[in-house]
């Protein structure tokens, strides 16, 4: 009964969206209030159907009920409560499920909290929400339908597959789609504009609340995917250029040009029809995601076997959805009037080269994930474009844009004064040219970029110092004075310093990772010892220990540093016998921001083991600076102008981070 | 500034960065590309010796051979040739006689394939897919390695 009562909630999910899409928009070319305010109903109803859908699933995962094909084949009555409850998005359908689920959240959030938007507006939004609703309700209907029952029910399920079995799996997958999917609201904001034909600064203000949470969650779920890859891969890699990263990759980019565009575009009432274009490709490209992840037609370390029929109908809506906005874009765009003026040296221009490096630098991703699957399909030829093609394209274009970013904040807008900038700059310059000369002194000698790369992120936290400081008056004026001013700071003004603060941070780890990262793979006895960056490993010995599905092989090393005892570091390799899958769980010890990190291999027949130990220097750093990132926005979303404009999405926002 | 001429240093300055990425990217297409071959591909095109490409085929039953020092030596055929691959490091969870695997490197003056990397999918049925794709063009495909369960999962 459970899985047919959750079949039958998404049919009626569905049928309301199809009311949702066409309902409003009536209503709004008729100037019939009645109607538009339907939308408001059907977007609750749609949320408390999916989310009963949802439950249920999850009921039948929980419950074990191995005649539901889906919990046959990603689940196992032995498995820990935790993981039957991740298990659920877990696999493709469940997946979709949550991907939908988050996009019925979107959409009620914005019927609950959007009473202060324009009627029209908010019925054209929420339509357009329940035209992509729609179009994915029929894709999990028909070709991913989760509640599909089996005629003879198995006693045991297949298990889910061990890496997911995995605390990441409960936290990167969803955070990953409210991000995804929260670009939804700027996307139905867009369309919504260009079927109104009307756009002003007021719809800036409140698309960009939107835009923030679905980027700050973003942002989280990346960060939180590669430390999830770094640990449980085993081979302590954290980013691999890998065709399903750059697709949560791609979107990101976008959605940090469309921040900042949104940010002028409320401010000056300039750049509309471009910030219109950004919104429609942002999630263009999660749409993409979604298809390159979910139809398998690129090859990747992440993904898992799919069903090509799946991929053609997802390719369906990508084309409908981007073709349909595009278009409506290139027939209605020219009409929406043109705004401020503003010198190319200003806030404004800082910004436009801000998106104009985001946005080719996204293209670039682009160009390399998708050309082996064009020229493939053109040539028949196989190739594949790995990390060196986008350290040569993607690196050098984030150069430029990471030296500019101090000195936008620091540009008046409309017209601003670059020398005076570089003035104020001149502090961070100094600390940056110290901190690389610090580092050839240091390196005598070593690689020649890194130096180079490190004071280019110390200038960038020393950029994002120096214009809290400009600010408030620090060292200027007399210290209560500057405290008065920084607690008066808008918080924007803080959460962009963080933001950019985090870059520089997330750049630091990333060139002390890749440079001095220290290996040592062999084969150990117990008893042995490895030497690595000073550190010393020794094998005290293999153990065995049953897991509730899986046998473990456990490795006892005890660590010394000069003589000094650290904590003993046990990694283990589990094998899982439903599967017949292993999974190695790699042991880290966190000194500072810095980690050792040991994986096994495969035992040796006479006793030995097969170890892999790093030393990453700073690595944590990687995944601190996304953190700050993602506090920054936490920090501009909470700003008191974001409030007055659009107080209830705002609010909205925060207690959604707080239900985290 | 008039409005054209600000509209037109926008517009040079968006096409300069447009030009630099454009060079960027046929500049690391030229070096960074990595090609696909099956062993028979490899026999037939004569890759020459130290070019970069994938290798990709089933590990041929019988072949493996660990050394000292995690020095491994398989073969990976395609049903008509195979080619001796050597490694050293630890092979994937996955690795078995018989699987679809898919080497990057090498080959070596004495015509073994040096790897530096070895991929297998987190799947125990997965094939990967451009040795199912090159399996199917030679006709060596078995139904049963499309036996795969239906699941899916990002990472």
């Amino acid at each position: 009964m459970i899985a047919e009562a959750g079949h039958y909630a998404l049919v009626l999910a569905l049928g309301l969206a199809l009311i949702q899409s066409v309902a409003p928009i009536v209503g709004a070319r008729r100037g019939d209030i009645a109607l538009m305010e339907m939308a408001r109903s059907t977007a609750l109803a749609q949320l408390l159907f999916v989310g009963a859908s949802f439950t249920l699933l999850t009921a039948a995962h929980v419950t074990s009920d191995f005649s539901v094909v889906n919990v046959f084949e990603n689940s196992h009555s032995a498995k820990p409560l935790l993981y039957k409850i991740t298990g659920v998005w877990g696999n493709h359908e469940g997946s979709m499920l949550l991907w939908v689920a988050i996009l019925a959240l979107f959409g009620a959030l914005v019927a609950a909290f959007g009473t202060n938007l324009p009627l029209s507006l908010r019925a054209h939004v929420l339509a357009v929400q329940a035209w992509v609703a729609a179009a994915f309700y029929l894709f999990i209907l028909f070709t991913s339908n989760p509640f599909a029952r089996i005629a003879q029910p198995p006693i045991e399920g297949r298990d889910l597959n061990p890496i997911l079995q995995d605390i990441g799996l409960a936290v990167h997958p969803p955070m990953l789609y409210l991000g995804y999917v929260g670009f939804s609201i700027s996307f139905s904001f867009a369309v919504a504009a260009l079927l109104e034909g009307r756009i002003d600064a007021a719809w800036a203000r409140w698309v960009r609340p939107w835009t923030l949470v679905a980027w700050i969650f973003l942002t989280l779920g990346i960060a939180m995917g590669s430390y999830w890859a770094y640990y449980e891969l085993g081979w302590g890699g954290w980013w691999f250029w890998d065709p399903v990263e750059n697709a949560s990759l791609m979107p990101w980019l976008a959605g940090t040009a469309l921040l900042h565009s949104a940010l002028v575009m409320e401010k000056r009432n300039a750049l509309k029809v471009w910030t219109i274009l950004l919104s429609i490709l942002t999630f263009s490209l999660s749409l993409l995601g979604t298809f390159l992840v979910r139809s398998g037609v690129l090859t990747s370390v992440h993904s898992f076997a799919t069903d090509p029929a799946r991929g053609v109908f997802i390719l369906l809506i990508l084309c409908i959805f981007i073709g349909g906005s595009l278009s409506l874009y290139a027939l209605r765009a020219p009409q929406l009037k043109q705004g401020g003026l503003f010198a190319p040296i200003s806030r404004e221009g800082a910004l436009v080269l801000n998106n104009l490096f985001l946005t080719t630098a996204c293209a670039t991703v682009f160009i390399g994930t998708l050309y082996p699957l064009a020229l493939e399909v053109l040539t028949g030829e196989k190739i594949s474009v790995g990390a060196p093609f986008f350290n040569l394209t993607f690196g050098p274009l984030f150069v430029p844009l990471l030296l500019a970013v101090p000195f936008g904040p620091l540009l008046a807008w409309k017209r601003g004064d670059l020398l005076a900038a570089a003035q104020r700059l001149t502090a961070a310059g100094i600390v940056a040219l110290i901190a690389i000369a610090l580092m050839w002194a240091w390196l005598r000698g070593g690689p020649v970029l890194a130096p180079l790369a490190i004071g280019l992120a110390v200038f960038v936290i020393a950029g994002a110092i120096s214009d809290i400081a400009e600010r408030t008056g620090l060292f200027r004026m007399p210290l209560p004075v500057s405290l008065r001013r920084a607690r008066g700071l808008p918080r924007s003004a803080w959460g962009s310093a963080f933001a950019h603060a985090g870059l520089g941070v997330a750049l630091i780890g990333i060139v002390c990772e890749t440079t001095w990262n220290s290996e040592y793979i062999a084969t150990m006895k117990p008893g042995q010892v490895a030497r690595i960056a000073g550190y010393e490993l020794k094998l005290e010995g293999l153990t065995q220990r049953q897991g509730p599905n899986y046998r473990e092989t456990l490795a006892q090393f005890s660590v010394g540093l000069d003589g000094e005892k650290l904590p003993a570091m046990t990694p283990s390799k589990r094998s899982f016998t439903t599967r017949g899958m292993s999974t190695t769980e790699a042991a880290l010890l966190t000194r500072g921001a810095s980690q050792l990190y040991i994986s096994l291999g495969d035992a040796s027949a006479d006793g030995g083991i097969a170890i892999r130990a790093y030393y990453k220097p700073l690595v944590l750093l990687i995944w601190w600076g996304p953190v700050l990132m993602a506090f920054g926005g936490l920090l501009s979303l909470s700003d008191r102008r974001l409030r007055v404009g659009a107080p209830k999405p705002a609010r909205a926002a925060r207690r959604l981070q707080a239900a985290e | 500034m008039t409005r054209k001429q600000r509209r037109l240093t926008m517009i040079g300055g968006a096409l300069a960065v447009l030009a630099v990425a454009a060079a960027l990217i046929l500049n690391a297409m030229r070096d960074s590309i990595v090609f696909f071959s099956t062993p028979s591909m490899a026999a037939e095109k004569q890759i020459p010796v130290g070019k970069r490409f994938r290798l990709g085929g089933l590990v041929q039953p019988g072949s493996l051979k660990k050394g000292d020092n995690l020095v491994v030596n398989f073969s990976i055929a395609d049903g008509s040739a195979n080619l001796p691959v050597s490694y050293k490091g630890i092979l994937p969870d996955l690795f078995r006689e018989g699987q679809g695997v898919v080497a990057e490197g090498a080959l070596d003056a004495a015509g073994t394939f040096r790897a530096d990397t070895v991929l297998a999918k987190h799947d125990e049925t997965y094939m990967p897919k451009e040795v199912a794709d090159a399996l199917k063009k030679q006709g060596h495909w078995k139904d049963d390695y499309g036996n795969k369960p239906a699941q899916g999962a990002s990472k």
